[in-house]
This record gives C-alpha cells, structure tokens and sequence, in this order.
C-alpha cells in the first residue's frame, strides 16, 4: 500500500511539475528560447502575490487574478525588449541574457526579501485539508487542486493554439518566421504573446508552489527551473502534453525514491531523467514541436 | 502612407512598383548592382536569369526580406525601402518565396487563414482558391507537409492570392516541379490577372517566362543585360544576355554587358521561342 501511495503521490506532484514546464517549454516550442530565468520568475510571482494580499487584504486565492494578467503583460514586455534584442543578435546570447536575468532577480530578491522562506496562504484550510483513500493513502485537496488546475492550463493552451487566430499565427511562426512576415504577421508582436502566455502559466506555477511549499530567493533555480526542465526533457522538448507526463514520471520516480530511503527523492527523478537522455533523447513524445 | 483607389492609380500612368539603383550584397558578395526599372498596373514583368545572377535576392529586397545597400524601392508612389516586409506585405507587396515555404505542421486551410489574416479586401477569398483547385478543399485539413510539391506550391500561391496583393512577387513557381505541374500553375496566371493583380516573376525557364510576360528584365551576375517586351527581343540577344555572350544586345544596355566573360562549360538550357 505504501507503494501505491507513493504512485498517487508521484502523479498528482506531476501537475505541479507540468506547471513548472509548460512555459518553459511553450517559450522554447515557438521562439527556441530557453529561458533560465523561468524558476526565478516564478518566485517573483509568487513574491508579487504575497505583496498584493499584504497590502490589499484581498482573499488569497483572488490574488491570482491579479498575478496572471501582471505577469503575463510582464512577459510581453520582456519579450519585446530584452529577450527580442538579443534573439536578434542570436540564440545563445538569449541564453546569457536569460541567465544574467536569473542572477540579478535573485540577488535583488535576497536584497529586497532576505533569504526567509515564505509560504502563500499559510492559514487557509486549503493547504492541510486532505482525505483518505484506504487506511494508508491520504490526499492533499491541493495537490488534487493543482493537478486540475494544470490539466486545465494545458487544455486552454491548446486550445488556444489550435483554434484561436493567435493561436494559429504563433504556430505558424514557430513554423517559418519570414513566410509570417511574407503574410503580413509581425513575429515579434506574436513571440510577444506567446510569452505572455508562458509567463501567465510561470505566475500560476509561482503561486502553485508558493502554496504546496515555500518560496525563497533561490527557489526559482534550485526547485523550479531544474524541476521543468527535467519534466520538458522526459516529456519531450516542445510538447505540451509531453510536460504534464514528463511531470508525472518525474514526480512518481521522486516519490519511488524516496519510499526506498527519503534522501533519494530528489536523486532519483534526476536518475530517471538521465536515463531518458541517454536512451530516449526526443523524450518520451516523440512528436517533434507539437506545441 | 495613403494608399489611392487601384482604379485612379491605374489611369495615371504612374508605376505601381519602382526600383531605383538597387544594389544589394550577400556579406561580401555583391548581388545586385544598381537595377533599375518600373511595373505597371496589370503587368507581368518577368525576371529571368541563370543561377546566381541574383532574381531571388531582387525579389527578396523588394519584399523586405534582404536590406539594400543602396537603392530605393517605391511602391505605390512612396518609398518603401526601410519598411519592414510586413509592413509592406500589408499593404500589398506578397512574395511567394523560394521554395514554398509553407507552415508545414499547420494545415492546408490554416495556412490560408494565416495568409489571409492580415490581407486586403478583395476578390480572392479561402473559398475562391479551393474553387480555383479542386482537390484543396478535401484536403483542407490536411498537414502542409505532407503534400506534393505541386501541391505545396498550389497552397503557396493560395495563401499570397487571399491576402489580394496588389503586386504579386513570385520566386522560381516552377522550381522543382514536372512540367505539367508548371503548366497547370502557370496556366491559372490568367485567371489571377483577371482579378486586378500585378504580377513580378522570377523565372529561370526562359521560354515559360517568354509565354506569359509582358516585359522581361535578364539579369547576369547582379547587372541588367537585357530588359524590353517579349516581342522586340530576338532568341539571340536573349541568349547572349542569359549567358554573357559578347552580342548585340550589349549596345541597349545602360551597362557594359560585353566586358562579362563566356562562363566556362555554361550550355543553353533553355529553347529559345
């Protein structure tokens, strides 16, 4: 029973990690962007709710509806400045870029924040309330919470995508960025909106830790961006479904190990992360840019 | 940029398209060297060249793609030289690139819809090009890739018409494609005319060029060897043009088409008309 347990566990920890990934990969999928400062604007997210519901006294969980639409305007605005002018010069300086970006904000958060840990919503029921399957299974309503949540996000995206005239051009983009410019479409408006759409999901995944765990300065590289990544490399780069099964197998070999002994737990979804870039480098969908 | 009624336009007399001293290079390499001329309304003006003379690169500059050195191009009586290619893909400068260039994992229809999203007003609906190809409409929703190459291009030229150009640039249609593919595409030039379009085309298959042109422009390694009506040209000058053989043809240019050299092993490809 222990085992199955840990299985639950695993797969409903995989929502949080999908969460974590989508973005990422959303961002790498459309404009082969790797953003290392994806964990770190998580954290932001989630610092950027704790100073709203300090200072508005609004109910917890409305908070989101302010932090989604902020993040989102935040991630066009980056896109269009800074991540833009260094696509323009090339890929790997968006990896620099991207990576000086994740120092500054962290120091700036060690800065401004100290290195407390802060956990979102600490008194709503929400955060211990649980059931039991059995006498050995017991679920927490967040970790079901967020898991629907992701689903949810991963549905809307799609949906978006494939249905919706954004949706369309930003594949088409991802597809061939000078035939969109032969169409009339300016990619650097719709890269714009397509990190808005991967800074919406990085806010809800900021908020989503903040609740599951706390948030530090460092959380953003240390859990978050190697979390994702890890998920958007067993799923498959540029799938967005792929994130939400790599999330799944990473979250079930974290939970394996550590029912083995628990300081195998964050070992052991890197053992199975390594294993599929070695035997498995496409991931495990291998449909190529799905997005 | 104001943009006047396409009827007055026509009546005036004015060019539609005008490329003026255009000079372009690739890094180093030059590929285009002051070309000059204009496109009238209604007209199909072809370029015709061999390999590396530097068509695609004229086109491409034209539609925004490539920065000129020096030059200008001016459309509709304004200068559009420093405009972003979807800028002026707005306004109705459509290039159907080299090589298709389809959004491959989008499907047939999605990439009409893409061409269309951001085009003028006009005769040629999503509708109107699956009439005008019978067999899209059934495979609308099939992925672009998976297509022929005559199908692609069918779906390339599709998605450049629903956007209703003014002036339709179109690169090597024929390029890689059977003969009857060719003629079937080509065939269909009419019918585009017949709706308003000005057509710019970049030909390496010199007699094809010759059927449908009004006007044909001979570029040789980035320099204008020969431009006049199809009619006044004779298959000799063509020829010398084509290849830079020291012929008549020199004497009507505005540079000195006869310094260019023989290219070595170089045979005529083409049947003269």
């Amino acid at each position: 029973m222990a085992w199955v347990n840990a299985i639950i566990q695993g797969v409903l920890t995989g929502g949080l990690y999908a969460l974590f990934a989508c973005g990422l990969s959303l961002m790498f999928g459309v404009m082969k962007v790797v953003n290392l400062a994806h964990g770190d604007l998580a954290v932001v997210a989630g610092y950027v709710a704790l100073g709203i519901i300090a200072v508005t006294h609004m109910p917890v969980l409305w908070s989101v509806v302010v932090v989604v639409p902020v993040m989102a305007a935040l991630g066009y605005a980056l896109q269009r400045t800074l991540i833009q002018s260094a696509l323009d010069r090339s890929v790997l300086i968006t990896l620099l870029v991207t990576f000086g970006l994740s120092v500054v904000i962290e120091n700036g958060l060690l800065q401004f924040f100290s290195a407390n840990t802060r956990g979102i919503g600490v008194n709503l029921s929400l955060i211990t309330a649980s059931f039991s399957l059995g006498s050995q299974v017991q679920i927490a309503y967040l970790l079901v919470v967020i898991f629907a949540v992701a689903v949810i996000v991963l549905l809307g995206l799609q949906y978006f995508l494939s249905a919706s005239r954004y949706g369309r051009l930003i594949r088409a983009v991802a597809d061939d960025r000078e035939a969109a410019q032969l169409a009339g479409a300016d990619y650097r408006h719709v890269f714009g909106i397509a990190a808005a759409l991967a800074f919406g999901t990085v806010a809800l995944a900021g908020f989503a830790y903040g609740m599951y765990s706390q948030l530090a300065p460092t959380t953003g590289t240390d859990t978050i961006l190697l979390f994702a990544f890890a998920a958007v490399v067993i799923g498959g780069l540029g799938s967005l479904w792929g994130t939400l099964l790599g999330g799944v197998v990473l979250g079930v070999a974290q939970q394996i190990g550590a029912q083995i002994n628990i300081s195998y737990e964050v070992l052991a979804g890197y053992l199975v992360f390594l294993a599929v870039l070695v035997l498995r480098p496409q991931g495990l969908t291998s449909r190529r840019a799905q997005t | 940029m104001t943009t006047p009624d396409d009827r007055d336009w026509l009546g005036s007399g004015t060019p539609l398209l005008e490329v003026r001293d255009l000079v372009a290079h690739h890094g180093q390499l030059q590929a285009l060297d002051a070309i000059s001329f204009q496109v009238g309304p209604g007209e199909v003006y072809a370029i015709i060249g061999a390999n590396g003379a530097g068509k695609s690169t004229l086109l491409r500059t034209i539609a925004g793609l490539h920065r000129p050195t020096s030059g200008s191009v001016t459309f509709y009586g304004s200068d559009v030289t420093g405009m972003r290619p979807e800028r002026r893909a707005r306004q109705g400068v459509v290039l159907v690139p080299e090589g298709r260039r389809l959004f491959g994992s989008l499907s047939v229809r999605e990439n009409l819809q893409v061409g269309a999203s951001y085009g003028r007003q006009g005769p040629w609906t999503i509708e109107r090009v699956y009439e005008t190809f019978g067999w899209m409409r059934e495979r609308r929703d099939q992925r672009a890739a998976q297509l022929s190459g005559g199908e692609q291009q069918a779906v390339a030229l599709g998605r450049a018409l629903v956007a209703n150009p003014r002036v339709l640039l179109l690169d090597e249609l024929s390029l890689g494609l059977a003969p009857v593919v060719v003629q079937l595409i080509y065939g269909l030039l009419p019918q585009i005319l017949a709706t308003g379009q000005t057509v710019l085309l970049v030909e390496q298959d010199v007699s094809q060029a010759m059927r449908v042109a009004s006007h044909i422009h001979c570029l040789l390694e980035g320099r204008t060897t020969l431009q006049g009506r199809p009619a006044d040209v004779t298959a000799e000058q063509i020829e010398a043009a084509y290849f830079g053989l020291n012929g008549t043809a020199a004497a009507r240019l505005p540079h000195d088409g006869g310094s260019v050299s023989l290219w070595p092993g170089s045979t005529p490809s083409f049947r003269a008309c």
